[in-house]
């Protein structure tokens, strides 16, 4: 039987989750007896145009030419998941959708007219059909591997998406905002790190996203009573994942 | 009976003599969690806890007392409803089939020192729950065979206690096995059970006198004065008469749908399972862990949430905590420790919402 093929490609980002994938150790080792690695630039397997089943995007689209290599992948494979925050909300680098592209690009560049930018930072979801969205800057080896596994099974990958809180007290990590009063972004976050920041005590900073049924209303309104003034809490918002439409409504509440 | 305050490292040494490990309360992270100790000194001594609505501090207070403080962020339920556990694994034989292994029971034999007498009304409910219905869990079971309950009265109730309020406390009337009740120059104790007899025989006891037990009379008074309580009302029935009311959209305009509240919650034992197979396929391990029914999941069935805004989410926590719980374990499930008060991050009062909908006109 032919092992299933899997591509790994890059779009604007980091390449944080890629290496996430590389770090995999032993793991890695496994699945590559599993699948058919086709394409992953970045480890060295090279064939961009292959079909294959299961197609993994980092990145967010940043360039016309993003744009028509997206949809020939979409349409060279059958299942098409997207890895970070990058490829699942538009990124850091969504930022600049707030920003005037064609200004800055003509107040830095010499030849502005060779520098390819569109307007906004996207998520792949914007484009192309996703079949999974995989949260996270850079995200969870645990959390790859899981849906991968799940493919493999022939069933769907279960989606993880209660709040960080869940996984503190699942872990019995004390609550910063209760008893530090730190703008901790947990209860509108998705769960996915375990929890990675409270457990050393410090305040989540959203970079797993919005999770199922958030009320970043009273979350920002609850900011604001720990004594964060209006750009702090629209800050909070901003950074990793502004371009996901939950936390965005608050940036423009509290924008000043 | 009595025993001076130098002979608390004797309870616990002879605890460790039987096998004990000792589980008592201690500051960390900014607050009083439990975990194992060997020596008094790791006892918050001289502590005082500050609950309000989301928030919770300590300050030390200069006294000599270990037990003055209310509450931390839990005290039982951790230990034998553990937050995540695996109950079997399977593994894929060559000839195709599956063969599952249970785990190892919990051998462990543990002694909390320090459960309040809300943690201890919590208990009797996860007794009730676990142990005594159609089938018992053998993991909850293992280990509260092996659990030695050395209870604390409550001295000094947070501004978030309501115990009084449900019958609960802030003495401890029966449950654990000795209870203790700290006075400024020692301690009176009490066996509750056979176990307890056996651990105070070894200890060197003095007969307590009428003026030890005038100050625990005072300190049960004064721990009675509680800032909060529920409404006097049949909370049961007006809950389930009120499901349209507009007040459970109020409260889900500000509620985070977090779970912080049902994790803190001392009987609040809902659980998903989840299957976490190996990457190869060949094995796989089966969790459960804490769930909320603040979350998606737990409403989820066949494609459809049933629960799929904040409101509903509330509305089915508070009308189980409240109402159908009794027709479930013959009593409401809310022991007034206070900790859904202090421990919600936006600070949602559970004495006010539950006003707020009984009494309305």
């Amino acid at each position: 039987m032919n092992k299933p093929k899997i591509a790994v490609h890059k779009f604007s980002s980091c390449d944080g989750c890629q290496l996430a994938i590389i770090n995999l150790g032993e793991s890695l080792l496994i699945l590559s007896q599993l699948v058919e690695i086709t394409h992953f630039a970045e480890a060295g397997a090279l064939d961009e145009n292959a079909t294959v089943d299961i197609a993994i995007i980092e990145g967010s689209v940043s360039t016309s030419e993003d744009v028509t290599r997206l949809q020939k992948i979409r349409d060279n494979s059958s299942y098409l998941m997207t890895v970070g925050a990058c490829a699942t909300s538009g990124g850091i680098q969504a930022l600049r959708n707030m920003a005037k592209t064609s200004q800055w690009i003509a107040d830095i560049y010499a030849n502005p007219a060779v520098i390819d930018s569109l307007d906004n930072s996207t998520p792949i979801k914007n484009h192309v059909k996703v079949d999974l969205e995989l949260w996270g800057c850079p995200i969870s080896q645990r959390q790859l591997l899981m849906a991968i596994r799940a493919l493999l099974f022939g069933v769907m990958p279960v989606e993880e998406h209660d709040k960080v809180c869940m996984e503190c007290k699942r872990q019995q990590t004390v609550c910063v905002m209760v008893t530090k009063n730190e703008a901790c972004m947990g209860p509108v976050t998705r769960t996915g790190c375990g929890a990675l920041c409270p457990r050393v005590g410090r305040d989540c900073y959203g970079c797993y996203g919005p999770a199922e049924n958030v009320n970043t209303q009273a979350m920002a309104n609850r900011l604001e009573g720990l004594g964060l003034i209006k750009d702090e809490v629209a800050r909070r918002f901003l950074f990793i994942n502004s371009g996901a439409e939950q936390l965005h409504q608050q940036v423009q509440r509290w924008e000043t | 009976m009595f025993f001076q305050t130098d002979q608390l490292q004797h309870l616990l040494d002879n605890l460790q003599a039987k096998g004990y490990a000792c589980i008592a309360p201690q500051v960390r992270h900014e607050t009083i969690i439990y975990d194992e100790i060997t020596s008094v000194v790791q006892l918050p001594q001289g502590i005082n806890d500050q609950q309000q609505p989301g928030s919770y501090s300590l300050s030390a207070n200069n006294g000599s007392k270990y037990f003055d403080w209310a509450n931390g962020p839990q005290a039982i339920k951790p230990l034998l409803f553990a937050p995540t556990e695996m109950l079997w694994s399977s593994t894929r034989n060559a000839d195709g089939n599956i063969s599952f292994s249970a785990v190892e029971k919990s051998e462990k034999k543990l002694a909390i020192i320090g459960a309040r007498a809300c943690d201890i009304a919590a208990l009797k409910i996860h007794d009730l729950h676990f142990l005594q219905q159609q089938f018992v869990d053998p993991y909850y079971q293992a280990r509260r065979e092996n659990l030695l309950i050395i209870a604390v009265n409550c001295s000094h109730p947070a501004d978030t206690c309501f115990c009084y309020s449900t019958g609960d406390g802030p003495f401890v009337k029966d449950g654990g096995d000795i209870v203790l009740t700290e006075l400024q120059h020692g301690f009176l104790i009490a066996a509750q059970t056979e176990q307890g007899e056996n651990v105070l025989s070894k200890l060197v006891l003095q007969e307590s006198t009428a003026e030890q037990c005038a100050e625990s009379e005072r300190i049960k008074s004064n721990a009675s004065k509680q800032n909060r309580q529920l409404p006097k009302l049949d909370v049961k029935s007006r809950l389930f008469d009120e499901l349209d009311s507009e007040t459970w959209h109020t409260i889900a305009e500000k509620c985070l749908s977090c779970g912080n509240c049902t994790s803190v919650c001392p009987t609040c034992f809902c659980h998903s399972e989840n299957e976490v197979p190996e990457l190869d396929g060949k094995s796989s391990s089966h969790y459960r862990e804490w769930d909320s029914c603040f979350g998606q999941g737990h409403s989820y069935i066949h494609g459809i949430t049933i629960r799929n805004g904040t409101s509903l989410r509330y509305r089915q926590w508070l009308t189980h905590k409240f109402s159908s719980w009794i027709d479930q374990y013959g009593r409401s499930g809310c022991v007034g420790c206070g900790r859904c008060i202090t421990w919600c991050p936006v600070a949602i009062d559970v004495t006010e919402s539950v006003a707020q909908i009984v009494e309305a006109p």
